[in-house]
């Protein structure tokens, strides 16, 4: 075979799994639409359900869901962009960043149903918080944390040395440097990865099944409630599969990943804005 | 004229891990004075001026024996980093203005050390770009990112930098080696009316920049100063033959 004809069907293939990628999103996308569509009306969006999920909306679930993931990122970005700089700046190489980074990217790897485990035993028994949404926002943020800790460690390290010697040259201390020339050039890395984790926390299920969700469409009232969640009321609707229940349960699928995608763009916009003065 | 020491090196050495850098270096800066530092690559000789203000702290397993005084306190000892730096400035080898605006690079330092006045700001500002002879370069162009300027104009902008918390000694590390022969010429005008009013302590790799820019010469091989005289008695009658073949050319 000739050689450029190698490469023109080397080429195809690769260009063919590039494109699956996309394929199976727009897959997903358009059959929620389809079948989802249809569920959506402002009822739908601001309504309790009734008839466990027959009828009536999903507004408790939204809101559960929206509760959630506030809470978990205002646990894993502040320990985790700490954590990053404590690794980046403050630790020199050696055995105690090696077992840091080790756990995070251990702690990454454990399953999400291990998270809900621990949630419930440590802060709903042990802790006796209960299952509330402190509880389960709590778990999804220890879920996030390493995502969140190795993505700004990546974005602190790739500020240039040069720029941080500069500032230590004009008689900035550390903490001088980290915020005003550290954490502005890292701010779009650091961003990046508190969208992973949003994506990841609004979409689990088994960390908050035991540890935050129920049933009961009401409202919560404070952190310390249980709350209706989207993902555990798609897998309940899911479960009981009668026609009305599955039309509701696309329909509460189309707005999680809405959820999540408006979440994402947001701050992505947000990323922009906050770096348009930092690189040509 | 009598010129005062405002800066002395006494025995000191430096090891990286156990790599020793720096053997017994002693040398005695003077005041309002260039003073460079050449000799081959990985002599030590930019070890040497990063121990002037202390930049060698932020690299790990680094230890130094020895003594540096400027104006007579030795500022190895346990003294603020801080106020030293800001006395002792730096111009590094690559230039490296911060990634936002022109007027901002500049104010970075006063507004560090805690000036917030606008009005002084500006007067900082304007008074240090004409000092690096930036201004009229750039005087429209304040509140546009400095890494859009050329490479000369952003070393000089370093240096401007550098001048608007008031240093009283510039360290230059190699400030022209990512430069083109123009930009490197006026950066040499530079260093030459800025010996003036400051204490200049040069490393090159470039024999004809020291030769043309400083009053004296230290000449470093393998971590030892072989020799340390005038400018023009380096370059003339170098009494060390290292020294001799070096600024001869025939290694480095």
């Amino acid at each position: 075979m000739n050689v450029y004809k190698e490469e023109k069907i080397m080429k195809t293939l690769l260009w063919g799994s590039a494109l699956f990628t996309v394929f199976i999103l727009i897959a997903i996308l358009s059959f929620l639409i389809i079948k989802g569509a249809g569920a959506l009306s402002i009822d739908f969006l601001t309504k309790i359900p009734t008839d466990s999920g027959e009828k009536g909306g999903i507004f408790p679930a939204i809101l559960g869901t929206l509760y959630l993931v506030t809470i978990a990122v205002l646990t894993a970005a502040p320990l985790g962009i700490g954590g990053a700089i404590y690794l980046v700046e403050f630790q020199r190489e050696g055995i105690i960043t090696k077992i840091i980074r080790f756990g995070a990217d251990t702690l990454n790897g454990v399953p999400s149903i291990i998270f809900g485990l621990f949630g419930f035993a440590f802060l709903v028994y042990y802790l006796k918080l209960g299952v509330c949404i402190l509880s389960g926002g709590l778990t999804l943020g220890f879920m996030i944390l390493p995502t969140v800790l190795r993505t700004s460690e990546e974005a602190l390290r790739a500020v240039p040395r040069g720029d941080k010697e500069g500032s230590y040259a004009l008689g900035a201390t550390k903490l001088q440097t980290i915020r005003n020339i550290v954490l502005p050039q890292s701010f779009s890395g650091i961003v990046t990865g508190i969208i992973l984790g949003i994506g990841r926390a609004a979409g689990e299920t088994a960390p908050i099944i035991f540890t935050a969700a129920i049933l009961n469409p009401v409202l919560p009232k404070s952190v310390f409630d249980p709350t209706m969640t989207l993902p555990t009321h798609l897998y309940n609707l899911v479960s009981e599969a009668t026609p009305d229940k599955l039309l509701n349960a696309y329909g509460t699928a189309l707005v999680l990943v809405m959820i999540i995608l408006i979440t994402t763009y947001s701050a992505l916009l947000l990323r922009r804005y906050f770096t348009r003065n930092i690189r040509r | 004229m009598i010129m005062k020491t405002k800066i002395k090196i006494e025995n000191l050495n430096l090891w990286y891990g156990t790599f020793q850098a720096l053997k017994n270096i002693n040398l005695e800066i003077l005041e309002k004075c260039v003073t460079a530092i050449i000799g081959p690559s990985g002599c030590g000789k930019s070890t040497l001026i990063r121990c002037l203000n202390r930049m060698n702290d932020l690299i790990d397993s680094v230890r130094i024996e020895g003594r540096i005084f400027i104006d007579d306190v030795n500022i190895l000892d346990d003294i603020d980093v801080v106020s030293l730096r800001r006395r002792v400035g730096m111009v590094f080898q690559k230039p490296n203005p911060f990634p936002m605006t022109v007027y901002d690079n500049i104010a970075y330092g006063p507004r560090i050390h805690g000036i917030k006045d606008r009005k002084t700001l500006d007067k900082i500002v304007e008074n240090t770009l004409k000092e690096s002879a930036l201004w009229e370069e750039v005087k429209d162009k304040l509140r546009t990112p400095a890494l859009d300027l050329s490479g000369g104009q952003q070393q000089r902008l370093c240096i401007a930098r550098c001048l608007a918390v008031n240093p009283e000694i510039i360290l230059f590390d190699e400030p022209c080696s990512a430069l083109d022969p123009i930009s490197t010429g006026r950066i040499e005008d530079l260093i030459r009316k800025l010996k003036e009013n400051y204490t200049i302590v040069i490393v090159t790799h470039n024999m004809q920049q020291a030769a043309r820019v400083s009053d004296y010469t230290a000449f470093m091989y393998l971590g030892e100063m072989l020799e340390f005289d005038t400018t023009k008695n380096i370059f003339t009658k170098p009494k060390n033959e290292k020294t001799e073949s070096y600024i001869s050319g025939r290694f480095g």
